[in-house]
């Protein structure tokens, strides 16, 4: 591996500590919040949050960080899915290994995809990975190894086992472990955009031109973002599958999927580390809200309400909520 | 025997590439003139076919004749488009401009969801029916027409573009914005014209396709990808290009769901666009 892609160029320890001590506050209250007596449902809102703040997150290093927009992530949710489910029922492995089994087959995934896509750019990018989501849904649909278009059921075990990550009783484990996901995932995305690895990305998406002329090699780089992005992605379509035990390629490879994470990544703001919390904070409520007072599935009433809200941000606030945010705060540095 | 299947296949592609160059062309003139995927191409296909059906159920007005009035709405709609959101994007980055059309995409096709519920919806008894058989061959008489208009519609396009004072300055702002407007050619109006006509063409092919295709929400989809691909074959901003694009993509969809897999179909498409857009960047006949 390259030397220079160790962080290297703005130590942990030059953050500002008000900040440290609000996001160990923040992380505290997460811990502590189950026990405030949430009922399940507000147990379902909040795991929600996180997942898709993940996701979002992986939207955001491919898209953010280095500028190549991908309309199919979805694909790289559904192989998640797929790994953990589908082996822990034709093999019985344990969910917990294949969580990074299908980390891997995703970021491979992208190798394979990124290769010949990521010499690409701009529109052409765009509308090759919005055919590859949908090529994924068809190619999963049709093949009878894992189960064509009805998809995978996995066995319930008896009581709750964390082995197989099954918890019937309760959503409290799902939430801690949804929650220790996403604080580790913000932390290493949160290195990533302070390393050397992450200016890089930054300056490829910003003029790659300028980049190349710097021996910076655009589309391994654009690969890198990739595979991270995909490992990223991954491992949440595996915890989902474990979440509602039950998964087919209409429901893991749906459109709606890669249509949320890049929803609520530009809601939030785009290319920023804190933008997919502040998105998926906003967006997650009102999506599950909408859907109890306005109506189930089929209105398709909180489509519309995306729809509108992408367009609107998208006219007036470009750059995401976040900006409304004192520039930088999260970003300060300890002056010497 | 086998030779026959094919050279029917071949046809019912042809009919169908006519089709798909039409909305490709569309969408090739907008990105064109302003740099500007519309990502909502299928939805706005799919509201075509919507106005003809409505048409038809509310006034029992036939397909063929309610074709102007589609026109005439589609064009509407893309003035609407441009006052109402594309103005304001058209400075902003890709990564924004593409955000807020493939907003205006979800955002149109979950209304429609919302209005029309997702039943699938066809005309009963348009005028246009039946099937000729020519030397053993035989041709829906619809998608006859439907893709003759569609040429029709294309060859009248491509000579707008070419030879009128209008057609003109649209390719003067598509090729130097601050140039055209300096001689006096204002790319606010000429961008409103371009989605004008861009939805127009897209108008043309789904009253046409009403007449024999299944009008529910999310018909678009597929259509939208293919023209997307078409676009990208024949260049970006290419219009002729378009034309070759389109039946090249309608006779792989139609020969690879032959010869190999029906169900497939996208992937063979996906293969040539990736074929194409790695060995060949501009496109067939791209200007870059």
């Amino acid at each position: 591996m390259d030397k220079l892609l160790i962080a290297k160029s703005e130590p942990l320890w030059n953050t500002d500590k008000r900040i440290i001590s609000l996001i160990s506050g923040l992380i505290v209250l997460l811990f502590a919040l189950p026990h405030f007596g949430l009922n399940s449902f507000y147990l379902h809102l909040m795991i929600m949050i996180f997942m898709h703040a993940v996701m979002a997150q992986s939207w955001n290093v491919i898209a953010g960080f280095s500028g190549q927009i991908s309309l199919g992530h979805g694909a790289f949710f559904g192989i998640g899915a797929y790994a953990t489910s589908f082996l822990y029922v034709q093999y019985g492995i344990s969910p917990w290994i294949s969580i990074f089994l299908g980390m891997i087959v995703s970021g491979v995934a992208a190798v394979l995809i990124g290769i010949p896509m990521l010499r690409l750019s701009g529109h052409y990018f765009a509308i090759a990975t919005l055919l590859i989501g949908i090529s994924f849904q068809v190619i999963f649909q049709r093949w009878e190894w894992v189960g064509a278009a009805s998809g995978v059921w996995v066995p319930m075990t008896s009581g709750d086992s964390l082995l197989a990550l099954q918890f019937h009783s309760s959503k409290m484990p799902y939430y801690y472990i949804f929650l220790v996901f996403f604080i580790i995932t913000f932390f290493l995305v949160w290195l990533l955009s302070r390393s050397k690895l992450g200016y890089r990305l930054r300056a490829v998406r910003d003029d790659p031109q300028a980049a190349l002329s710097l021996c910076i090699n655009v589309s391994n780089y654009k690969i890198i973002a990739y595979v991270i992005s995909a490992m990223i992605m991954a491992p949440m379509g595996s915890l989902f599958a474990q979440y509602i035990l039950i998964i087919d390629p209409d429901r893991v490879f749906n459109i709606e999927i890669s249509i949320i994470v890049l929803l609520i990544t530009v809601l939030g703001g785009i290319g920023n580390v804190w933008g997919p919390i502040v998105g998926a904070a906003i967006l997650i409520p009102i999506s599950e809200y909408s859907r109890i007072y306005l109506g189930g599935t089929g209105g398709a009433v909180d489509l519309i309400l995306y729809g509108l809200i992408l367009m609107l941000i998208c006219i007036f606030r470009p750059e995401g909520l976040i900006s409304f945010f004192p520039k930088n705060i999260l970003e300060r540095k300890k002056q010497r | 025997m086998i030779s026959e299947i094919i050279l029917q296949a071949m046809v019912t592609g042809l009919m169908m590439g006519l089709i798909y160059a039409l909305i490709a062309a569309g969408l090739s003139l907008i990105f064109g003139l302003m740099d500007i995927v519309n990502f909502a191409h299928g939805e706005h296909l799919m509201l075509s076919m919507f106005s003809s059906f409505w048409l038809w159920s509310l006034f029992g007005l036939d397909p063929i004749f309610s074709i102007p009035i589609t026109i005439l709405l589609m064009a509407f709609c893309g003035v609407l488009t441009h006052y109402f959101l594309i103005r304001y994007i058209l400075k902003a980055k890709m990564l924004i401009q593409i955000c807020a059309t493939f907003g205006l995409s979800i955002f149109i096709r979950s209304i429609a969801q919302f209005l029309w519920t997702p039943d699938f919806r066809n005309i009963d008894k348009p005028l246009l029916e039946g099937r000729l058989e020519i030397s053993g061959m035989f041709i829906g008489q619809p998608q006859l027409i439907a893709s003759l208009v569609c040429l029709v519609a294309f060859i009248l396009l491509y000579l707008f573009v070419t030879k009128t004072e209008t057609g003109l300055a649209l390719q003067a702002t598509a090729q130097d914005r601050h140039a055209a407007e300096i001689l006096g050619i204002p790319s606010d109006k000429m961008f409103a014209i371009g989605w004008a006509i861009g939805l127009g063409c897209v108008g043309v092919a789904g009253g046409m396709m009403a007449n024999y295709f299944f009008i529910f929400t999310d018909v678009g989809i597929n259509f939208a990808l293919f023209a997307f691909v078409a676009v990208a074959l024949g260049g970006f901003g290419s219009i002729i290009g378009c034309l070759y694009a389109g039946i090249i993509i309608g006779l792989v969809e139609s020969l690879g769901g032959l010869l190999i897999d029906p169900s497939f179909k996208l992937l063979y498409v996906f293969a040539i666009y990736l074929l194409v857009v790695i060995f060949r960047p501009q496109g067939l006949f791209g200007r870059y």
